[in-house]
């Protein structure tokens, strides 16, 4: 047996507490840095970056009346060129609305307003029903058969029948219980409009 | 009777060799001739052997149907249909994977029941109620997952109204549901994920906890329908009196469990693999479709309890808040029960009358989350769902000095 074994006269407790700490501390951040890459590569890929980039819309090639459906980030945006009619027929069923004035639904400070939008004359709204998320349906003419004499015209979910009208605000006795959501949305000009991106956002 | 003192065998030849290098035979003395089990134990003492059952069930099916199945959104659907209707056998290979799902909710279950009846979660077995509880939670999540990959539009939508339930949380919700789906609706990077998940990181986690449950139950041993500890009664040889080795005696045992359970398995998977829409639901038979939603989304039916809890309460972030305290009352429940004795049968009437008010609330809110959720289903629901609390949170009070009748010293045992 050499020297070598021989235990030292006495243990320096505070300098081995604070080697086991620097030791346990260093390892510990060492595998928070390790977790970075892991955790990070969960995340939505350049790929699927890019396939939900903000979508632009000419809108030239809507007419009036009519609603074109677009994709943006798998979700389904109708885009409803409204008539001066259709935008008249919004006033005058408020007592029948849940939430007339949008206050408990979802959408940018530009669209809580009467019509629910930037620009009167065209409606941008989340296709997805609040109640369970299916596609309400555009039923946009007056006073059709099944939605009674008194309908204004609007969307109609078959899914569970919830109603809403042109500035996609649901009915009284609909199962949903907010008005359809609206993406934010800006016009870089008077003939485009660009959904995914608004002054909060800043530029596309 | 062995027992864990005595010698092991002297072994020469090939087990000599073996034994010097693998505690082969230390093991089976330690762990099956020389474990001793309470010689009382009932027809409830199944469900956990049966557990294993069905998750050896699972890994073997499993292992044999990833062998065909095409992970990715434009595969998924295909690739069973092409299990069910070319490979040999697949179909086969499939019912038995879904059919073993819903067994093995069926018997973890009851297994979990029979902890109410008998206490088995009192001291000085509350780790091993834990760590049953983590076992239940990773295998929620590995139904889940797996329920997902056929990609059929029930998978599709279920992984939507689940993932999202992650968005109400406050702040961090929406940006924690992207980082899950790894996209910005269910896509195909949250297909692949899950598959990862489902095949190789849960089952993992869940193979390392069963073996911390089994480590943790040896430790103290089972409880038994009387709820008294063996080791308290001990022969002039240091062997629990009340103790049998689990070795032939619970083996034995075990394989008529076993077969039971083999025979009501075959059962459902040759006659009723569907079991009405139960087992694998109707809209599941159409592939995902972003743009259609099946008319009504209910999970399988082991998650409807803690869905009909969701839906009970019409804001979204206090319908998951509850969803997750319904978990987390059932976790706490060691703690909550206070009485001073564990099997039910010494117990008072108010203790039996309370869990009665349990198994009835759990299985009407199961029944009620897979009704719509509307007129009279949400009150009900709401109901159920406060006696299914009630039962917990009250559990303090009315089990603190219960009058409870005498335990007998030894358990109760008659031989046939």
């Amino acid at each position: 047996m050499s020297d070598h074994s021989a235990p030292p006269a006495e243990v320096d407790q505070d300098r081995r507490g604070f080697l086991l700490f620097a030791t346990v501390a260093t390892g510990a951040i060492g595998a928070a840095f390790a977790a970075v890459p892991f955790v990070a590569s969960w995340s939505p890929s350049e790929r699927a970056r890019a396939a939900g980039a903000p979508v632009e819309i000419d809108l030239t090639k809507i007419e009036a009346g009519q609603m074109v459906t677009y994709v943006y980030r798998k979700k389904a945006m109708y885009v409803v060129h409204r008539t001066p009619e259709m935008i008249a027929s919004l006033a005058g069923h408020d007592g029948k609305l849940k939430d007339a004035s949008s206050a408990d639904s979802e959408q940018p400070a530009y669209a809580k307003n009467a019509t629910r939008a930037a620009r009167e004359d065209f409606l941008v709204v989340e296709g997805t029903c609040t109640h369970l998320g299916c596609l309400p349906k555009p039923r946009f003419e007056k006073g059709m058969a099944d939605l009674g004499a008194d309908w204004p015209g609007g969307f109609f979910c078959p899914c569970h029948g919830s109603r809403f009208d042109l500035a996609g605000r649901v009915f009284e006795g609909s199962p949903a219980g907010q008005n359809l959501r609206i993406p934010i949305y800006s016009y870089p000009s008077d003939k485009t409009l660009i959904i995914g991106v608004d002054a909060t956002t800043g530029a596309a | 009777m062995a027992g864990s003192n005595d010698a092991l065998p002297v072994r020469t030849g090939f087990l000599g060799w073996l034994n010097k290098r693998l505690p082969v035979d230390q093991f089976v003395r330690d762990q099956l001739t020389g474990y001793f089990a309470p010689k009382n134990f009932n027809f409830w003492y199944y469900f956990g052997v049966l557990s294993l059952v069905a998750l050896v069930i699972q890994l073997v099916t499993g292992i044999f149907l990833t062998m065909h199945y095409k992970v990715g959104e434009a595969t998924a659907f295909d690739s069973v249909e092409y299990i069910m209707r070319e490979v040999p056998f697949g179909w086969l290979l499939r019912y038995m994977h879904s059919t073993g799902a819903s067994f093995f909710f069926i018997v973890v279950y009851l297994h979990m029941f029979r902890a109410f009846l008998y206490g088995s979660y009192k001291a000085p077995r509350e780790l091993l109620w834990l760590f049953g509880m983590v076992v239940y939670l990773a295998l929620m999540a590995e139904a889940f997952m797996g329920y997902v990959l056929p990609w059929g539009n029930m998978s599709f939508w279920g992984a939507q109204v689940i993932v999202n339930i992650f968005g109400t949380i406050p702040v961090i919700g929406p940006g924690l549901v992207e980082w899950i789906r790894g996209d910005y609706g269910i896509a195909d990077a949250t297909l692949n994920r899950f598959f990862s998940l489902h095949v190789a990181a849960v089952p993992l986690v869940l193979l390392l906890l069963v073996v911390l449950h089994l480590v943790a139950l040896r430790q103290n041993g089972s409880n038994n329908p009387d709820g008294i500890e063996i080791k308290e009664k001990l022969g002039a040889d240091g062997k629990p009196l009340d103790g049998i080795p689990f070795h032939p005696y619970y083996t034995v045992k075990d394989l008529v469990g076993v077969g039971l359970f083999l025979v009501a398995f075959a059962i459902v998977v040759f006659f009723v693999p569907t079991f009405g829409g139960l087992f694998l639901e109707t809209p599941n038979f159409e592939p995902a479709n972003a743009l259609s939603t099946p008319e009504h989304i209910a999970p399988s039916w082991y998650f409807t309890p803690f869905y009909a809890i969701l839906r009970a309460i019409p804001n979204p972030g206090m319908g998951a808040l509850a969803m997750a305290s319904s978990l987390v009352v059932l976790i706490l429940v060691p703690w909550l029960d206070r009485s001073p004795v564990k099997s039910t049968r010494y117990r008072p009437l108010r203790w039996k009358i309370a869990l009665t008010v349990f198994a009835v609330s759990f299985i009407a809110l199961g029944y009620l989350g897979l009704q719509p959720a509307e007129g009279i289903y949400v009150l009900l629901a709401r109901i159920f769902m406060t006696l299914y609390f009630a039962f917990f949170i009250l559990m303090p009070f009315y089990t603190r000095g219960e009058s409870t009748s005498r335990v007998p010293e030894r358990v109760t045992y008659s031989s046939h």
